[in-house]
């Protein structure tokens, strides 16, 4: 089964630009294949045009032609195509059809009419396959993110499809579940001999298992496309703003070339280009500041929460957070970081223990008297914006302060530049990207001028570049003297940017303090569900200090990021 | 998370235990024995017998309560305005005057309307925890697969159990937006009626964007699996009629030709005690 794209363009019909533009293309039968590009590249819309969504779901104006195995895509139906194609979502959460697994899996067979004693064999030998034959009866919503995206997996494999597609398998996982869905797919690959195409933006962790193309796409056009050792080794990562797997950082910011001969896409096989004795002499020691007169914003004492009957959600959590710092929250799905905020933020009330806010004690509040004090920036912006405009969604989170007139103009233009969204305040805010939109959030809590920050996965789903533009922008905030936390899944934003991490673990801290201390603990890592970077790992090979090497490379980084326009 | 309203709630109960198709052709003889019939006597028994199926489903009062209420709100609501409608209506049928009070003008208070009201309140009794019970028991899929089974399109079962299983994900989403909009201090469980109002559209534009998102989504993973190329589908969860299947309807089918003979006896559909 191949694939193939001659001169193939695409123009959605809402827009006047074509999102594809001059594809040339073939996948080969057995082939492994992983698309990237940073957010709006298309790369999306590439993967829909295979699967079908493009053009049946969502029509525009098709030039040149698609082919699969040679016949004309917009030949074949969504149907013809899903016998054909099995795609997995980005949202395994949303893309459920069923309540339990063993439905959702059979989802597809009910559709093609297979006798129900067939379906049920059917449906366990798939499950055994993707390791959820224990859990068929169980509910979706009642699974961590890791067996949904088996579960998820397992509602593509019953069709016997000879193409897997894969949209971000990533994005809403763990580390460890994440390394754990890509060590899944490879082994499925290599038994079924399927062919196999991934989206992801996250390289490092989807590099995890080997690839036999890599293609960047930029701009609706592709820009590399050969072997990961190529592509990783020609600089078209970094031209494209995307993130390059960490270590080759490293290896860029000690002079080190890299070759494709010296197979940049194997961690392993690649440490051997480090020397110690060159990156030790490069070393920038970090001048750690002196913590100054500490005070403390938000404290947290023996808190306890539960929902009315459910067991308990938050265990005796203490920690505090200072004035002026970035403290992340990590930890498993379902550990409890989100009820955590909420609590925090005053949308749920602790069963029991105390809140203090600048040493006043604020458990008993209601949540629009917290709320003046400590904003939450929910994950889904959809959840938060209620007016057409950025100016008027912004403008909105004041209407309860009573502000008067001037005063609210002169914060409304204030956020509006400081979060960057000035040249857009007219803007309705459905035309926005995702990014921005998550901004607009953020700029609707900011100008109420809270004390503390609380972000749930502010950087979800964002590449490279969005990612550190809102990194940075929270970084700035924080010089300000505001107090951020921040719930993250990604443990080198852990490293680069937080004062204080705290480790939640079915409802309880198991760690709080400096992240690099946490990242030494390896058995509360794995147990965690948390892995360290791959800068680890080159620091262990070279036997050398992890702090100060880790520091150096961010420096680099930042650098090279001070000179993007 | 919380208490959620109307989603299938899962108990190892008897109830739970028959198929969908069972409970589907139950709660309609029942809801139509309920609705033809005004006789007291038959009422009530249905209605110890419909107390009798949520104690064996094993669903308690807490899990429901808010709906119970609610509806029991209404079901008060409209009793009341019967009788400002018409406030001598039991006059009428039931043939005889006792009245209790001579009241205001045209607002009397009699036996008879007192009679009629208590009767109107007690269908409504029985035919809405029945309801609830019905919807709480059956998994939403089963619930599909039977509407299919009795005659209904697939196409449509499926939207039907689609919009029930997203009962208790839009009221998460409800209560997120709510909380978000109450932390900017727009509230709408409380203060003057017509400012709720108003803030209630602040909420309903985010869910409308939510549930848009949502709905996107899941039709085009239905559409990437295949939904719809066929004109027919089976079933994963469709459960073969057992022997309880059969006496469970039997029983129904009992009850509901007890209550029409009753009912249609003397030629009334009133019980008449006067």
């Amino acid at each position: 089964m191949t694939i193939q794209f001659n001169r193939f363009s695409f123009t959605y019909r809402s827009q006047s630009e074509p999102t594809l533009r001059d594809i040339n293309l073939t996948i080969e039968e057995g082939e492994r294949v992983l698309i990237v590009g940073p957010s709006g590249s298309g790369k999306s819309t590439l993967a829909q045009c295979i699967n079908g969504l493009i053009p049946f779901s969502y029509p525009g104006t098709w030039e040149g032609d698609v082919l699969i195995n040679g016949i004309d895509a917009r030949t074949l139906s969504l149907f013809d195509r899903s016998a054909l194609i099995g795609t997995v979502l980005q949202d395994p959460d949303t893309q459920f059809i069923g309540l339990s697994v063993g439905e959702d899996i059979a989802f597809a067979l009910e559709n093609k009419q297979i006798a129900r004693p067939e379906m049920h064999d059917t449906v366990e030998r798939v499950a055994r396959l993707t390791d959820v034959a224990h859990l068929l009866t169980h509910r979706l919503n009642d699974l961590s993110g890791g067996q949904r995206q088996r579960a998820a997996l397992g509602g593509v494999l019953v069709e016997d499809a000879n193409i897997l597609l894969f949209d971000e398998p990533l994005a809403n996982l763990d580390p460890l579940a994440g390394s754990e869905a890509m060590a899944l797919l490879d082994r499925l690959q290599r038994e079924t001999k399927r062919t196999l195409v991934v989206v992801e933006h996250r390289i490092e962790d989807v590099l995890s298992v080997p690839f036999d193309r890599m293609i960047v796409v930029v701009d609706g056009e592709i820009v590399a496309d050969g072997h990961p050792d190529d592509v990783l080794s020609d600089g078209s990562l970094t031209r494209a703003f995307l993130r390059e797997p960490l270590y080759l950082s490293a290896a860029r910011w000690a002079d080190i070339s890299i070759r494709p001969d010296d197979k940049p896409s194997q961690p392993e096989a690649f440490l051997d280009r480090f020397e110690r004795q060159p990156i030790v002499s490069r070393l920038t020691t970090q001048t750690l500041p002196v913590p100054s007169e500490a005070s403390p914003s938000l404290e947290l004492d023996h808190v306890s929460f539960r929902y009315q009957t459910d067991e308990t959600v938050l265990e005796e959590v203490s920690m505090r957070c200072e004035i002026g710092t970035l403290t992340t929250l990590v930890g498993q799905n379902g550990a409890g970081k989100s009820t955590l905020a909420k609590v925090l933020s005053g949308y749920q009330r602790v069963t029991s223990g105390q809140i203090r806010l600048n040493g006043t004690d604020v458990t008993k509040q209601s949540i629009a008297e917290r709320a003046t004090r400590i904003g939450f920036v929910l994950q889904n912006p959809n959840h938060m914006i209620s007016k057409q405009t950025v100016r008027e969604e912004v403008r909105y989170g004041m209407q309860a302060l009573a502000l008067d007139a001037d005063e609210e103009e002169r914060r409304l233009e204030e956020t509006l530049r400081r979060c960057g969204l000035y040249p857009f305040r007219n803007w309705p805010i459905q035309a926005l990207s995702f990014g921005q939109k998550k901004r607009v959030t953020i700029a609707s809590i900011l100008v109420r001028q809270p004390d503390v920050l609380i972000l749930d996965e502010p950087t979800a789903g964002q590449d490279y570049r969005h990612y550190s533009e809102m990194m940075d922008f929270l970084e700035r905030l924080k010089q300000d003297g505001m107090t951020l936390l921040i719930i993250t899944h990604d443990m080198h934003l852990v490293l680069e940017y937080s004062d204080q991490v705290c480790l939640l673990q079915a409802g309880r801290i198991r760690y709080a303090g400096e992240p690099f201390a946490l990242f030494a603990q390896e058995s509360l890592l794995r147990h965690a569900h948390l892995k360290q970077t791959s800068l680890f790992t080159v620091a262990q090979h070279l036997d050398i200090e992890v702090q100060p090497f880790l520091h150096s490379v961010i420096q680099a980084e930042r650098k090279e990021r001070s000179q993007w326009e | 998370m919380g208490v959620e309203m109307l989603g299938y709630i899962e108990r190892p109960s008897p109830v739970h235990r028959l198929t969908g198709t069972t409970k589907l052709i139950g709660f309609l003889l029942w809801t139509t024995a309920t609705m033809f019939t005004y006789d007291t006597r038959v009422l009530l028994l249905l209605g110890l017998a419909s107390i009798g199926l949520f104690l064996v489903s094993r669903i308690r009062f807490r899990e429901v309560r808010f709906v119970l209420v609610f509806t029991a709100l209404f079901v008060l609501i409209n009793a009341f305005a019967v009788y400002l409608f018409e406030p001598e209506q039991g006059v009428v049928i039931y043939g005889t005057r006792h009245v209790l009070w001579e009241g205001i003008g045209r607002f009397t208070l009699t036996a008879e309307q007192l009679f009629y009201l208590f009767n109107l309140i007690l269908k409504y009794s029985v035919i809405v925890p029945v309801a609830v019970l019905f919807l709480v028991t059956t998994h939403p899929t089963e619930f599909a697969s039977s509407l299919n089974r009795i005659g209904v399109p697939y196409k449509v079962a499926f939207a039907v159990s689609l919009a029930l299983r997203y009962i208790p994900d839009v009221q998460q989403d409800f209560r997120t937006i709510a909380d978000a909009q109450e932390a900017r201090g727009v509230t709408v469980t409380h203060g003057p009626l017509l400012k709720r109002a108003k803030h209630s559209l602040n909420i309903l534009l985010p869910l409308l964007f939510t549930s848009l998102e949502r709905i996107e989504t899941v039709s085009n993973a239905m559409d990437l699996r295949g939904f719809g190329a066929e004109r027919k589908r089976t079933w994963y969860n469709q459960r073969p009629m057992t022997r309880a299947d059969y006496l469970a309807i039997g029983l129904v089918l009992l009850l509901t030709i007890f209550s029409f003979s009753v009912t249609f006896y003397d030629g009334s559909r009133f019980y008449n005690p006067f």
